[in-house]
């Protein structure tokens, strides 16, 4: 690769110049006027398909346009975990390999993540909840996947700011389920990362370029974007817009069956290492780590009814951290520092689309919730397809053909969200 | 949060209301007539999520009236509210 490799003795170097001659990680570009590839979108997701479309399919001329700025969207908007505990057949084996994908990505683009595979623990409190985790279970071991029930005493010995649910609350808590694969990471590294291991296989980078609606020709195939530059041609487009989908795609005249949604997250001041595991509490719906620098990152539900807002409600607030001071008391005295939301594209069944559209080199990578720990693999799978025209045998469900039959790959109710 | 105008309790905030989905036409008159294309479409297709979502909301915490409102997707603002009951 074409770029400055970053090494103990680089940052030595660097450091006795006062990091004066450190490059740019990417670089700047007038857009040209046409490319071979675009993709719309400099988030997780966009970079990774750009990454892997230059590194693995040869892939080049290729460009990525950003509204904003890289990583500004919801790869900077999560809560940073990943993990393979899923329902559907054919969602585990793809987001196992995402998952393994993510803990080689530090070597292999050669920037530390800050990869730090900490383990999940589900905290169950009502049987329902737990008959549906064991059923998750057993499917997850067909799949190579990990996932375990662990008693109350385990659960209260490996997670000792758990003082709440006692016996005798209100829910009291049954069981646990650990999930050993389970992993975060740091998100500005991940989009920064592939944008320079991008760049450094050719590939452009423009930030504060918006595509303002996709450009169709007479023949119903797409032929560019319409951005503030003017037209940017391409015979292939790729929309990676996340809560933005349906309604570029909608320039197109293409209905997707996409609902977006608002989710949200805050962190709290940082404490001293409290919880080393993440943390999922499914009957109360609410979920959290704590970052290396020692914020406790918390999510809850999502806003009910769609929303293009990025703000949090007092309610949604309020119901996140009642149900988490209900299992964790102590935590009422810490005080909150930000909070963030973002626009998740929902498909009936909550599993992803990564397919071509019925116009033609228009490619859609959509429907991610949780899609941060998909990052690779969807990016890989996106990128064959882009390159082959043929789908990666591991998101070969993810398709649009499938809503013509209503064959769902039915995720609804398998996180926190939704 | 929103403020949801209940035509018999006044304004109430959002805490008192589930929301009750996109206010489509009645799913059993669809059926019937529909063809696969527009069967597909209703389930599927939410051409509703532009800038103005109409919606329903259920007052459960309250009184248990269905309430149709029309909700600004990005500023949340509510417009025209409106009883309705669910068929």
């Amino acid at each position: 690769m074409n770029m400055d490799r970053y090494s103990f003795w680089t940052l030595a170097r660097n450091a006795v110049s006062g990091h004066r001659k450190l490059r740019p990680a990417w670089r700047r570009h007038q857009p040209k006027s046409k490319y071979d590839v675009l993709i719309v979108g400099a988030g997780g997701h966009g970079l990774a398909t750009a990454y892997y479309l230059a590194s693995r399919f040869g892939g080049r001329n290729i460009a990525v346009l950003e509204r904003g700025w890289v990583g500004g969207g919801n790869v900077a908007r999560n809560t940073v975990t990943v993990r393979s505990n899923y329902l559907r057949d054919e969602s585990i084996p793809f987001f196992a390999r995402s998952v393994r994908m993510f803990g080689e990505l530090s070597r292999e683009l050669n920037y530390n993540l800050m990869h730090s595979r900490r383990t999940m623990i589900d905290i169950v409190q009502t049987s329902p909840k737990l008959r549906e985790l064991k059923r998750r279970m057993k499917i997850m071991d067909m799949h190579g996947s990990s996932y375990e029930e662990i008693s109350v005493s385990e659960v209260r010995r490996r997670i000792p700011a758990l003082t709440g649910a006692r016996e005798g609350s209100r829910l009291p808590i049954i069981a646990g389920m650990v999930h050993k694969d389970a992993a975060v990471n740091r998100h500005d590294a991940v989009a920064w990362a592939y944008a320079r291991a991008a760049d450094s296989l050719g590939v452009e980078i423009h930030q504060n370029t918006e595509v303002t609606s996709l450009v169709v020709d007479s023949s119903g195939r797409i032929s560019g974007v319409e951005t503030k530059f003017g037209t940017i041609s391409a015979r292939k487009v790729a929309l990676a817009v996340s809560g933005h989908t349906f309604m570029l795609a909608r320039t197109a005249g293409l209905g997707l069956p996409l609902r977006t949604f608002n989710l949200t997250a805050f962190v709290s001041e940082p404490i001293k290492p409290v919880v080393d595991v993440v943390v999922n509490c499914p009957d109360l719906g609410c979920y959290f780590s704590q970052t290396a620098r020692g914020e406790l990152i918390i999510g809850g539900h999502p806003d009910p009814g769609l929303s293009y807002r990025r703000d949090i409600k007092q309610n949604v607030f309020e119901g996140t951290v009642s149900g988490l001071l209900e299992l964790f008391p102590s935590f009422g005295r810490l005080k909150l520092l930000r909070q963030w939301g973002g626009h998740l594209d929902i498909a009936p069944d909550g599993s992803p689309i990564i397919d071509r559209t019925s116009v033609g080199g228009l490619f859609v990578t959509a429907g991610w919730w949780g899609g941060y720990k998909a990052i690779p693999a969807g990016g890989l799978c996106l990128a064959k397809l882009i390159a082959t025209g043929e789908h990666h045998r591991l998101a070969s469900s993810f398709t649009l053909a499938r809503f013509d039959r209503l064959d769902y790959i039915m995720e609804a109710g398998t996180t926190t969200v939704v | 949060m929103l403020i949801i105008e209940c035509p018999f309790c006044g304004s109430r905030d959002e805490r008192e209301f589930d929301y009750g989905g996109l206010a489509k036409p009645p799913r059993g008159r669809i059926a019937e007539v529909a063809s696969d294309r527009e069967w597909l479409d209703y389930l599927l297709i939410a051409e509703e999520q532009g800038e103005i979502a109409e919606e329903y909301w259920w007052h459960v915490r309250g009184c248990g009236e269905w309430i149709k409102i029309r909700r600004n997707t990005l500023t949340h603002d509510i417009e025209s509210p409106e009883g309705a009951s669910r068929s």
